[in-house]
């Protein structure tokens, strides 16, 4: 302050003035998490309208039961696989002498990369009479691979695609490990089994859950994968249904399909809060010492290379067989455009630069504020990840046809219904960035004389710079992927990527898909450059 | 005027030697702060005046509130009850709540608080207002060379050592000329021998820059060797206030005797010309304040280590056993266990070697007038 200044003093502010901005940043935080939760409010709306009795009849038929079993046994396989698959894999790769364990390290986590519908696509072009295998095969005498589908296929398929976050949150819990403990059980007379049974197992547990969860909850609400490989789950259902005009037994199958989702994420944020605390304090502890595997090592090494054989290699290279293959298309509307993947960029991108927008007032008053209430905001744009795209489609298509009519199949509610679905992604970013950046920093601002806003402007936002970044791509990212709800509310005429790939699905040439699945791939292998670049540890 | 009756009660100030009062203008006044949290007392009617360019220490144990008033002088925390003038001027007080920013007073963080974004330099600056605008550059300059780090300006503050940080941090802090500046625990994040170098060159600046500073720290010894006047904090409340010497020497309760410095209480009673203890009787003119008015009534007087000496005694006329022996090095502390069921402590050098469980006399030797309290 310069010496005129000291002379000229500011008025005193009521103590009101406090509580009046804080005031502003939850109500425009709540408003924000309420326009996220009006989706939902439809379809629970157009369920409201079916009849009592129809509603007993749908939910009590066979088919009804039939369906739920299926969603169950799916989720079940395929959070049973991912832990199989993904958990061995930390435990090589953080605390053996495996091999290559850098290289493996960052292969292990590379499944991520690719959208599971086109693992599927790829595996079900493969197999089956007239596959790729059965082309590629038959001349040294194979004459049919058997087909991948129903539930095997999308069990096999979303295992391989999926078991990256069981793998990435067991390695984060591994990494965390105190090394000083285990050393404190054995010098207290437990064998290396036994310490890491009483001491490491124990303190994993929180970790592969949470994986799990990921798991369990991306795989009930994934459409592309049990849609393709033709298993009955509710998304499919609910999308079969919808094409059939049934409004009732899709809006009943979709309060049935968020129940569930529900369930998984109330298991998931009880995890979640153990844990958070603790996240921050593995600096500076000793690493565990690392197993030698022995006659182990064979093994091991074939097992992760067939997993990455299976993930990684094979899709990719029946994609480019298919490509190599391609007759130039089918013709007419079904030609593959490059307009397509223009609008998937930039729906996308207006989806990410909404969502960071919409996200940094919820983080902060969640990171920051001091109410009670303060992360209810943010919990409860959470919903999003509880909403199945099919859902969330199907909602917002019944919202603006009896309500908005100008929204009606445009560019602006498939924007929207992807920043209500990949959102929490960007919240979570920034929250982390912020709750990194000191609180002391903001109140030396305050006594060198800036206001609470300067503050925030010139010392909180360039910190939390990167994770906006980065909160900004992971939401582009999944929206490049997005299929179901892309599929529901884009206007005729208007093609994305994946919209393309499930049009051509069942067309006879699969070289037409080739093109924009490796399209997709490469984009979303930029995610996993943002996932190493926040820090991710997938390095050591 | 409470304080006054207390200390009538407790007989012990009544003719206490005159305290140099602090000279200076006030410039920062504390009137009965209280702050609640919840239901929690954090702190409770404190009072204080500070005084241009004098560097007052809040002195006291973790959870005692010290912080929090500190924080409350800063605007970054409103007082339940209370009022705080800085420069005359109320800052906080029914309905009064003067923003952070709006306050000329500066901070200094226990933990420096430098943005990580920000060079050195842009650190200084950071607190400039626009209108400074040409002399910036000078203004940084002239801190840089105050706290003696020319040619930083465009270091990273992850590249400095901690005692340049707090460097930094004193800089950044002193730049837009604060009425009052605030440091919060500043040595507590340096090490042992940085923080001794640290308090004089801290105190260095702060009397170079001429400003008018309140620091808060546990640590009694940096209290006493950086301030020109201490208030030990108690439990959310101030229990003393004055200059290091006079607050050593003259501990107005126990607590306070007991968190500057080891101390030992001696048992006793006022009989006619003093007061009768295990060491004999202590005469008037030995003991604080004029005590003849509570003959009869059960005292206890305070002893460091240095006022008293054990010596070997024959058989039969001994005070005590030694039950406990200190070695520090330069000196031995021993611990004596009256007969008379007192414990007190004795600092010799250390040449004077005593076995554990020999029994000695002890000798009172201190040349300045000793405090006493009722007994508990």
């Amino acid at each position: 302050m310069s010496a005129t200044d000291r002379f000229e003093r500011v008025p005193s502010l009521p103590r009101s003035t406090r509580d009046r901005q804080s005031l502003v940043l939850t109500l425009l935080a709540g408003s924000i998490a309420l326009t996220m939760l009006t989706p939902m409010l439809w379809v629970v709306l157009e369920a409201s309208q079916v009849p009592s009795d129809q509603i007993l009849e749908i939910l009590l038929r066979q088919e009804t039961l039939d369906i739920f079993l299926n969603t169950v046994f799916l989720v079940t396989a395929v959070t049973i696989g991912s832990v199989l698959v993904g958990v061995p894999l930390a435990m090589l790769t953080v605390q053996t002498d495996l091999p290559f364990r850098r290289f493996w390290t960052v292969v292990a986590a590379m499944p991520l990369v690719i959208p599971s519908y086109i693992g599927a696509f790829a595996f079900i072009s493969a197999t089956g009479q007239g596959g790729a295998f059965t082309d590629v095969l038959a001349p040294i005498g194979i004459e049919r691979i058997p087909e991948i589908d129903g539930l095997v296929g999308s069990a096999i398929t979303l295992t391989l695609f999926t078991y990256p976050y069981v793998y990435l949150t067991t390695r984060a819990s591994l990494l965390s490990l105190d090394g000083r403990a285990i050393e404190a059980a054995r010098s207290l007379n437990h064998s290396r089994l036994s310490a890491f049974r009483r001491v490491t197992l124990p303190q994993l547990v929180p970790g592969i859950a949470a994986g799990a969860l990921l798991v369990a909850l991306y795989t009930l609400s994934d459409f592309g994968t049990p849609a393709l490989m033709q298993y009955d789950v509710f998304t499919r259902m609910i999308y079969v249904e919808y094409d059939a005009w049934r409004l009732d037994y899709a809006s009943i199958f979709s309060l049935l399909l968020v129940g569930m989702a529900i369930v998984i994420l109330a298991a998931e944020s009880r995890i979640e809060r153990t844990d958070e605390g603790e996240a921050y304090v593995n600096r500076g502890t000793d690493r565990p010492g690392t197993i030698s595997l022995g006659r182990w090592k064979g093994p091991a090494l074939a097992f992760c290379s067939t997993v990455a054989l299976l993930a990684l290699i094979v899709p990719p290279a029946i994609l480019l067989y298919w490509l190599g293959r391609s007759t130039g298309g089918i013709g007419g509307s079904y030609e593959f455009q490059w307009i397509y993947a223009w609008n998937s960029v930039y729906v996308s991108s207006l989806a990410a630069g909404v969502s960071v927008l919409a996200a940094l007032p919820l983080a902060y008053l969640s990171a920051r504020g001091e109410s009670r209430w303060a992360s209810l905001p943010e919990r409860s744009s959470y919903v999003g990840y509880a909403v199945p795209g099919v859902v969330l489609g199907l909602g917002l298509l019944y919202f603006t046809l009896h309500y908005v009519d100008s929204l009606y199949y445009t560019v602006d509610i498939l924007v929207f219904a992807y920043v209500v679905r990949f959102m929490p992604q960007a919240v979570g970013t920034l929250r982390s960035s912020v709750l990194q950046t000191d609180r002391k920093l903001v109140e030396a601002a305050r006594t060198l004389g800036h206001s609470s806003l300067s503050a925030f402007r010139k010392v909180v936002l360039p910190l939390v710079m990167p994770g906006v970044i980065a909160g900004a791509a992971l939401v582009f990212l999944t929206s490049m992927k997005e299929m179901a709800a892309t599929l529901l509310l884009r206007y005729p005429g208007f093609e994305t990527l994946a919209t393309y790939i499930w049009l051509v699905r069942s067309s006879a040439d699969y070289g037409d898909a080739a093109l924009p699945a490796l399209v997709l791939i490469g984009v979303s292998g930029l995610s996993m450059l943002v996932l190493l670049w926040r820090g991710y540890d997938v390095q050591e | 005027m409470s304080k006054n009756e207390l200390t009538t009660t407790t007989g012990q100030y009544v003719q206490a030697p005159p305290r140099t009062a602090p000279t200076g203008d006030v410039v920062l006044e504390l009137a009965e702060i209280t702050k609640q949290f919840g239901g929690e007392t954090a702190v409770e009617e404190i009072s204080i005046d500070v005084h241009e360019g004098e560097l007052l220490t809040l002195l006291g144990p973790s959870g005692c509130g010290k912080t929090t008033t500190l924080r409350m002088i800063a605007g970054l925390t409103d007082p339940t009850e209370g009022t705080i003038r800085l420069d005359g001027e109320k800052v906080a007080g029914s309905s009064t709540a003067v923003a952070p920013e709006n306050r000329d007073v500066g901070l200094v963080f226990q933990e420096f608080a430098l943005f990580p974004h920000l060079t050195v330099g842009e650190n200084i600056a950071f607190g400039l207002t626009d209108d400074d605008g040409a002399d910036e550059y000078g203004r940084v300059q002239e801190m840089l060379e105050l706290v003696d780090l020319e040619g930083y300006e465009d270091r990273n503050p992850e590249s400095l050592s901690g005692g340049e940080r707090q460097r930094v941090a004193l800089a950044r802090s002193l730049a837009p000329e604060p009425d009052v500046l605030l440091l919060d625990e500043p040595f507590s994040n340096l090490d042992v021998r940085l923080r001794i170098e640290m308090r004089q060159e801290v105190r260095r600046i702060l009397k170079e820059a001429g400003v008018t500073a309140i620091s808060v720290t546990h640590d009694q010894e940096e209290a006493l060797s950086i301030s020109d006047r201490v208030a030990i904090m108690n439990d959310g409340q101030v229990e003393q206030i004055g200059r290091p010497e006079d607050v050593f020497g003259h501990p107005e309760s126990r607590f306070v005797a007991s968190f500057l410095g080891q101390a030992s209480f001696l048992s006793g009673t006022v009989v006619e010309g003093g007061v009768d203890t295990a060491l004999g009787l202590l005469d008037n003119d030995q003991l604080d304040g004029s005590i003849d008015a509570y003959r009869g009534a059960a005292v206890d007087v305070l002893v460091r280590p240095d006022d008293l000496r054990a010596k070997p005694c024959p058989p039969g006329g001994t005070d005590g056993e030694i039950v406990h022996r200190q070695y520090t090095g330069p000196a031995f502390v021993y611990q004596v266990e009256m007969d008379s069921g007192d414990v007190v402590h004795c600092q010799h050098n250390h040449a004077t070697d005593f076995e554990h469980g020999t029994r000695v006399c002890v000798e009172l030797q201190a040349e300045h007038s000793l405090a006493w309290y009722p007994a508990e």
